[in-house]
């Protein structure tokens, strides 16, 4: 008997042990720093945009929740730094994000109780229409946001009340880093907890879970808000970063491309989002200056050919890779 | 007084006209995806092919009007076929994300190939003399580019209605859109009706992508641009549902154009609202069955 | 005794097609109850209506005594009442250990807190191995539920019920699609069953129902036909006439 609990809990274990290909992508985002100092600028829109994805996988790898609206949270947390900085004049970076953080959670939660009743093309169509509408609203509600033409005016104080904006971006690129492994760190606590895995089994057979008495509804409620929160996060960074906002970060398009690069690291594993949207972004860099349209081809046929041959993303193959050669 | 009755009439019949051109291209969409179940997003990409083949058609071969919309609704039904066979195909029994994705990367490849080939700005043709101008109805007179798409949509409709109401492949395809199991255990060849349906549905957005040129422009943004409408009248009007999808069109057209007239800034809105009211309160859409 | 599990004038019907007419069924605490009846008699439909996978048209679900009719399914269970499927309905890409052990997580009340590592709940792997060994299936713990016999995951489907320490069961079809070389470790499992558990079973093999059921309940065209012991049901004219007649195994 006692064997048996040994062998159970050391296989439980197991999966969410840390092991050492963890440390790569840290590695790799530190030697950044030194190694490409003038490509800090766009290191943190990578990094942003690793922590959007990363809240993406939370609801769409963990619980199975398709979604084509992500960006409504993104935009709502993008929105509400801009202005909290904007028509208030409150620009203390840490909070100022985390109220964007506040604010993605609160649109998560409210949009979430009421559509995650809904499911297939149905739930599709209404994540869809509701960034869309979120972003029509901040259209019409210019005085605001700025309408069409963005909101300007944001202005954020020094980092700490002593590490201010540099021209090379190093400040920023810090601080995204910081807030990544923060986000980093709750989600792979979430995954592994029974919570984490109650979401595994609703993707897995939603059916079962309510034969288990699982609140199936609440649950999604609640990832849905924790993912909507760091989404707003996500966004309240790139309102800092940039001081500007406009309606593209509500697009249909920004939430097609955080999909795209999920789906292309991989999803429900975390690091799919860092692979992902790292590959994505330097290809994109490199490639649109040469030929928008080679690099817009490119991305369409690497997504068909993700989706025929290698559904489970650039680590999922890499993973498959191993197991061959062993 | 009459300016107020004029600018209703006028709202009317441009909505009406938008509305019929939004039921031609979508819907084929509505069909494929209530019989075979698969979300494409790249539906907006065959009716982009139509429109540019009628302009190579029309300006590099000089084919008059109504002949290249034929032949380029023809042609974009034949080249979606291995389409439907080789990728669509291979993903029926999966779930919708993998559907999305893989007409989203569709898309992308379309909408670079037009720009690579095209140029990125607008398109535009010489409609024949007989659809410019305006056209005196009785009751009333009418740009007649417009009248001509409503009644190419009026047609389309009778088409349809006949198609799926008076022919055999018609009551296969509802059969099969109704309960493809059952159709199939019956005899009915499911994959055959797949391509035509697939073809049939392709070949109207191509005619759409054709009347739009004049109407809502061709640009490469097309397919990308118009894909939330048409999956807002497919879904709105329940999937499979050509009735549906007509009356989820002329709502979407009429609203859009009312939108857009009376309130320049935020006239989208309305749509989108409207959206999401209908699909909270009918998830399956005005007139969809489980 | 106390009644466990009664149903009072239950109605169900899918558009015009009426699958369940007016059921009155009780069972007392401990009872072990087979429902039988021909395929589409309405049996399965009558479990989801128990158990609030679906809402009735007419009629109340009783558990114990209370009227749990507008509880969520989720609701039911935490106050004692579970089933199983007649199709598989478990996680096939997660091991054995793991499909109990989401369970028990759920029971446990550890499925809220998304702090605490799964694994670190020791009290759950604890009864997990446990149950597992009940039902023999303690080889099998790290094996994904895909990998399984059929007959093997029918008892991973028992064990996910059992997981819930439930006051009333109710089986659909415990060993349907399993050889019969095999089918008698299920059955073996299920006679083992506590004895303080109310227990429903749907089955179509007369020879099971016949050894294991105190009581009968012949469900046809969604109506209760009969009602009784099995050797009052043995000697029915009518369930004789509709259901027997043809040598016993339906
Ligand atoms: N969700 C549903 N929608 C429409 N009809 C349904 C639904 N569920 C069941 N039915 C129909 O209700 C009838 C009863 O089905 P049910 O599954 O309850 O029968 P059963 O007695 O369990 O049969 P079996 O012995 O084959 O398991 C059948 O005719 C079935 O087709
Ligand atoms: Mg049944």
């Amino acid at each position: 008997m006692t064997e048996h609990y040994q062998t159970a809990r050391h296989f439980l274990r197991e999966r969410e042990r840390w092991r050492w290909p963890e440390a790569l992508p840290w590695l790799a985002i530190v030697a950044a720093f030194f190694i490409v100092p003038d490509y800090l600028a766009l290191g943190t829109q990578i990094v942003i945009a690793i922590i959007f994805a990363l809240s993406l996988d939370l609801i769409l790898g963990y619980a199975g929740i398709i979604t084509l609206g992500h960006a409504a949270y993104f935009g709502a947390g993008a929105y509400a730094t801009g202005m909290l900085s904007a028509h208030l004049g409150w620009g203390e970076p840490i909070s100022a994000m985390l109220f964007g953080g506040i604010i993605g959670g609160l649109a998560g939660f409210i949009s979430g109780w009421v559509l995650l009743r809904y499911h297939g093309l149905t739930l599709l169509m209404l994540t869809l229409t509701t960034a869309i509408l979120m972003q029509e609203t901040a259209n019409a509600a210019e005085e605001w946001t700025g309408g069409f033409d963005g909101l300007v005016g944001i202005s954020i104080w020094p980092l700490l009340g002593t590490f201010d904006y540099d021209l090379w971006g190093k400040t920023y690129y810090c601080f995204a880093v910081v807030v990544l492994l923060v986000c980093f760190l709750v989600a792979r606590t979430i995954v592994h907890s029974a919570f984490g895995r109650s979401l595994v089994g609703i993707k897995g057979n939603v059916e079962r879970m309510h034969g288990v008495g699982t609140p199936v509804h609440g649950r999604l409620v609640t990832i849905y808000t924790i993912s909507a929160a760091m989404a707003g996060v996500a966004g309240g960074l790139f309102a800092e970063s940039n001081a500007y906002v406009t309606l593209d970060v509500l697009s249909f398009s920004r939430s097609g491309v955080v999909l795209i690069m999920l789906v292309l690291g991989g999803t429900g594993r975390l690091y799919g989002a860092f692979v992902g949207t790292a590959v994505y972004m330097t290809l994109e860099d490199e490639l649109a200056k040469l030929s928008p349209e080679f690099w817009e081809f490119g991305i369409g046929l690497l997504l068909v050919v993700v989706v025929l041959f290698f559904r489970r993303g650039l680590l999922g193959a890499l993973e498959d890779l191993r197991v061959r050669r062993s | 007084m009459g300016q107020v009755a004029n600018a209703a009439i006028v709202i009317l019949f441009d909505g009406v006209a938008y509305g019929m051109l939004l039921f031609i291209m979508s819907v084929g969409l509505s069909i494929t995806m209530g019989l075979m179940g698969f979300v494409n997003l790249a539906h907006g990409g065959f009716a982009m092919a139509g429109g540019y083949v009628l302009v190579s058609l029309m300006v590099g071969l000089g084919v008059p009007f109504i002949a290249a919309l034929v032949l380029a609704a023809v042609f974009v039904a034949v080249l979606s076929i291995p389409f439907e066979r080789y990728l669509y195909r291979r993903l029926y029994e999966a779930d919708e994300l993998d559907h999305v994705l893989l007409s989203i990367g569709l898309v992308l490849m379309a909408t670079a190939a037009i720009t690579f080939i095209y140029g990125p700005s607008a398109v535009s043709i010489t409609v024949p003399d007989y659809l410019n101008g305006q056209v005196d109805l009785g009751f009333g007179t009418f740009p007649a580019y417009r009248t001509f798409t409503i009644g190419v949509g009026g047609l389309l409709i009778l088409g349809l209605w006949y198609g799926f109401e008076g022919t055999i492949i018609g009551a296969k395809i509802r059969a099969a859109v109704d309960n493809r199991r059952m159709a199939q255990s019956i005899g009915i060849n499911v994959d055959r009706l797949f391509v035509i349906a697939f073809a049939l549905g392709s070949g109207l957005a191509a005619l759409g992508g054709g009347l739009a040129i004049e109407i809502i422009g061709m640009e490469p943004t097309f397919a990308l641009t118009y894909l939330v409408f048409f999956l807002i009248v497919v879904a709105v009007g329940g999937l499979g549902s050509i009735r549906g999808a007509f009356v989820a069109a002329l709502l979407l057209g009429l609203i859009d154009t009312a939108g857009k007239y009376l309130w320049p800034d935020g006239g989208a809105f309305f749509i989108y609202a409207v959206t999401i009211t209908i699909l909270l309160i009918r998830p399956l859409g005005l007139f969809g069955r489980a | 005794m106390t009644v466990a599990l009664e149903t009072v004038g239950l109605g169900k019907s899918f558009g015009a097609l009426q699958v369940t007419r007016d059921v009155h069924l009780s069972l007392a605490a401990g009872d072990r109850h087979a429902l039988i009846g021909p395929n589409g008699a309405g049996k399965t439909t009558l479990v989801n209506l128990m158990s609030g996978a679906l809402a009735p048209d007419q009629g109340q679900v009783l558990l114990a005594g209370r009227d749990i009719t507008t509880l969520s399914q989720a609701r039911r269970v935490k106050q004692g009442l579970a089933r199983t499927y007649q199709i598989n309905q478990l996680f096939a890409d997660l091991s054995v250990l793991e499909n109990v052990v989401i369970s028990l997580s759920e029971r446990a009340g550890a499925g809220w807190n998304p702090w605490r590592r799964s694994s670190a709940n020791s009290a759950v792997i604890d009864e997990a191995v446990v149950i597992l060994a009940q039902l023999d299936l303690q080889d099998h713990a790290l094996s994904l539920v895909r990998e399984l016999p059929y007959g093997r995951q029918r008892l991973v489907e028992i064990a996910m019920t059992l997981a819930q320490r439930p006051s009333v069961m109710l089986l659909d079809e415990p060993a349907a699609g399993v050889p019969s070389a095999e089918s008698h470790i299920i059955l073996d499992v299920i006679a083992a069953l506590p004895d303080h558990i109310a227990v429903l079973i749907i089955e179509h093999d007369m020879d099971i129902v016949f050894r294991f059921a105190t009581t009968i309940t012949v469900l046809v065209a969604g109506a209760i036909l009969a009602q009784g012991s099995p050797a009052d049901i043995a000697n029915d004219e009518q369930v004789q006439a509709v259901y027997l007649g043809d040598g016993g195994d339906v």
